[in-house]
C-alpha cells in the first residue's frame, strides 16, 4: 500500500480526483499535481507559514498535511480567496496599497493566515494581529507594512481603493 | 525534505486501529495531527514502514466533564481546547498553556494526545498535565490500562506507551472553588518552544494559607514535579519571602539541559523566575476573585 491512492479534493470550489503516494504532501499535490502554484513552500517543516492554505475553512500548514489525509476535504488556496478570479480580496488590495510585500514569497501564506484571523475576529487589535501573524515569516519587509495592511482591513471592514494616498495610522509607525 | 515511502492505513474505528497496531506496532507510527510527526518524516528522522491514520476515529475527539473529572479525547485538536468554555472553567491552566503552543494554523491540526506523546521537553501539555495530576487511558488488543502522566513521560521525547498501544483519553481532576492555576514560560519568539516553563496549581485554605501546592517545571530535559518547591509552599501564607524560598527550591531541583539556545545556569535562573511569575499570577487571581 505504499502505492498510489485515489483521493478527491475540492479546491477553490473545483472538484479534483487524483492518485497520490501516501507520502505526498498536500502542498506538493496542490502545486505539482494540480497547478495551484500560489501555495509556496519555504521550509517544509512547519516553521515559516508560506504554505498556509485553508482545509475545510481553517488555516493549516499544507507542508505538514499529507494529501491522502485530506481526501474529501475542501481546500482554499490564495488563487481562490477573491470571490472571482480577477478581482482582489480586500487583503490583497491592502497588501498592495501598504507595500506589504517585496519579493512576495511569503505573501500567499500571510494572506491566507490573515484572512483566517479576520473571518474569526473581524476587528482584531494590533496586538492580536501581531500575535496571530507570528506564525508566518517574512525575510523582506520587516513586518510593519504587513501589520498595517491587515489592520487597514480590520479597521475599515474592507480595504479602501488602491489609489488612496497612504495614511499614516496613528497607532503604528 | 521529502519523507521516505510508507504504507498508509486509515482505520475507521479504535478496534480496527488496535488490530493494525497489534500486527505492525513495531514498524508503524500512529499519525494524529501530524504536526510533529510530519516534520520528522520530512527530515527522515523517522522512517516507519507504515502510518496508521487515526483521524477517522472521530469519537476520540471530545471534551466532557463528569463527577469532578474532565475527560478529553486524544484526538481533540489544540484549537478546540483553547476555545472550550468547559476547559476554561475546569482546567484554566490547560487553556492558558494552549495559547502558547506554536501558532493558530498548527493548533488547528495538532491534537492534545499527539503533543503529550511526542513529549517534547519544552512542550506545554506534558508539564501542565503533570502539574494537574492527570492520568491517561490507553488501549491495545491486550486490554486497557490507566497510566498517571507522572509514569507516562520520560526524558528525551520518550514515554512508557508500548508500541501496540493507542492513547484514548486524558483525565484531569476538575479545579475546585478554592484553587488557582497559572502557567508561565519564556520563549525567544512568539510560538517558539519554551526555554523554560512552570505550571502551578494552588489550593487555598480559609485562612489564606496554601493547603495544597502542585508545581511542575521543565527546562530542556523533561517535565518534572518540583516537590521541594511544593513543600516550601504547603501550609504557608504566600508572603514575598515564602515565594522567594519556593523559587530558590525550584531553581535547585530542576534538572536543566543546556544547548545552543540557553545554557544550564540560565535555564535554572528562568525556572526560578517563571516560578515567581506563575505564583504571583495564581495568588493575584485568587485575591482578585475574593474581592468580587
Ligand atoms: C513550527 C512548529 C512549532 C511548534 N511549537 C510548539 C510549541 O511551542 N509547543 C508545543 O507543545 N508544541 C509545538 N509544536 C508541536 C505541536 O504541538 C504538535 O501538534 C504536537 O506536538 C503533536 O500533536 P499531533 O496531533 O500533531 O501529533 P502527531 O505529530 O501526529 O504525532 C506525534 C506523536 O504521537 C504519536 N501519537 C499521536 N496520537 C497518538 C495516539 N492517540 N495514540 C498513540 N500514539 C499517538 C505519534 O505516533 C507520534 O509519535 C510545534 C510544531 C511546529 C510544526
Ligand atoms: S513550507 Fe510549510 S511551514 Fe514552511
Ligand atoms: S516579501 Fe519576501 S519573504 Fe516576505
Amino acid at each position: 500500500m505504499t502505492g498510489e491512492r485515489k483521493i478527491s479534493l475540492r479546491v477553490n470550489g473545483r472538484q479534483h480526483e487524483l492518485e497520490v503516494e501516501p507520502r505526498l504532501s498536500l502542498a506538493d499535490a496542490l502545486r505539482n499535481e494540480l497547478g495551484y502554484t500560489g501555495t509556496h513552500l519555504g521550509c517544509e517543516h512547519g516553521m515559516c507559514g508560506a504554505c498556509t492554505v485553508w482545509l475545510d475553512g481553517k488555516s493549516v500548514r499544507s507542508c505538514l498535511m499529507l494529501a491522502a489525509l485530506a481526501d474529501g476535504a475542501e481546500v482554499t488556496t490564495i488563487e481562490g480567496l477573491a470571490p472571482d478570479g480577477d478581482s482582489q480580496h480586500p487583503l490583497q488590495a491592502a497588501f498592495s496599497k501598504h507595500h506589504a510585500l517585496q519579493c512576495g514569497f511569503c505573501t500567499p501564506g500571510m494572506i491566507m493566515a490573515a484572512a483566517d484571523l479576520l473571518q474569526q475576529n473581524p476587528h482584531p487589535s494590533e496586538e492580536e494581529v501581531v500575535d496571530w501573524m507570528g506564525g508566518n515569516i517574512c525575510r523582506c519587509t520587516g513586518y510593519r507594512a504587513i501589520v498595517r495592511a491587515v489592520m487597514d482591513v480590520a479597521e475599515s471592514g474592507a480595504a479602501p481603493p488602491a489609489s488612496d494616498p497612504e495614511p499614516e495610522p496613528s497607532s503604528v509607525g | 525534505m521529502k519523507p521516505a515511502q510508507f504504507a498508509l492505513d486509515t482505520p475507521q474505528s479504535a478496534s480496527e486501529a488496535l488490530a493494525l497496531l497489534s500486527d505492525h506496532g513495531d514498524s508503524a507510527k500512529v499519525i494524529a495531527g501530524g504536526q510533529s510527526l510530519v516534520p520528522m518524516l520530512n527530515f527522515r528522522l523517522v522512517t516507519p514502514e507504515r502510518l496508521i491514520d487515526i483521524n477517522g476515529l472521530e469519537d476520540l475527539a471530545y471534551i466532557r466533564e463528569n463527577d469532578g473529572v474532565l475527560a478529553i479525547g486524544a484526538m481533540t485538536r489544540q484549537q478546540e481546547i483553547e476555545a472550550s468554555p468547559v476547559i476554561a472553567a475546569a482546567a484554566p491552566l490547560l487553556a492558558e498553556a494552549t495559547r502558547e503552543i506554536a501558532h493558530p494554523s498548527i493548533r488547528n491540526r495538532g491534537t492534545v494526545g499527539g503533543s503529550l506523546l511526542h513529549n517534547d521537553p519544552s512542550a506545554e501539555y506534558p508539564v501542565t498535565l503533570l502539574c494537574l495530576g492527570a492520568e491517561v487511558e490507553v488501549a491495545s488488543v491486550r486490554g486497557n490500562r490507566t497510566i498517571p502522566v507522572s509514569d507516562l513521560i520520560l526524558p528525551w521525547f520518550s514515554t512508557t506507551l508500548e508500541p501496540d498501544e493507542l492513547l484514548l483519553e486524558i483525565r484531569v481532576p476538575v479545579a475546585g472553588e478554592s484553587t488557582s492555576q497559572a502557567f508561565e514560560e519564556l520563549a525567544r519568539r512568539k510560538g517558539d518552544f519554551a526555554l523554560a516553563a512552570v505550571a502551578v496549581a494552588l489550593t487555598f485554605g480559609a485562612s489564606g494559607a496554601i493547603e495544597k501546592a502542585a508545581i511542575a517545571g521543565t527546562a530542556g530535559r523533561c517535565a518534572q514535579r518540583l516537590t521541594e518547591a511544593e513543600r516550601a509552599l504547603t501550609g504557608e501564607v504566600p508572603t514575598d519571602s515564602v515565594v522567594g524560598a519556593v523559587a530558590a527550591a525550584a531553581e535547585t531541583e530542576i534538572q536543566p539541559v543546556g544547548d545552543i539556545h540557553a545554557d544550564e545556569d540560565y535555564r535554572r535562573h528562568l525556572v526560578a523566575l517563571m516560578t515567581r511569575r506563575a505564583l504571583a499570577k495564581a495568588i493575584g487571581d485568587r485575591a482578585g476573585s475574593k474581592e468580587d
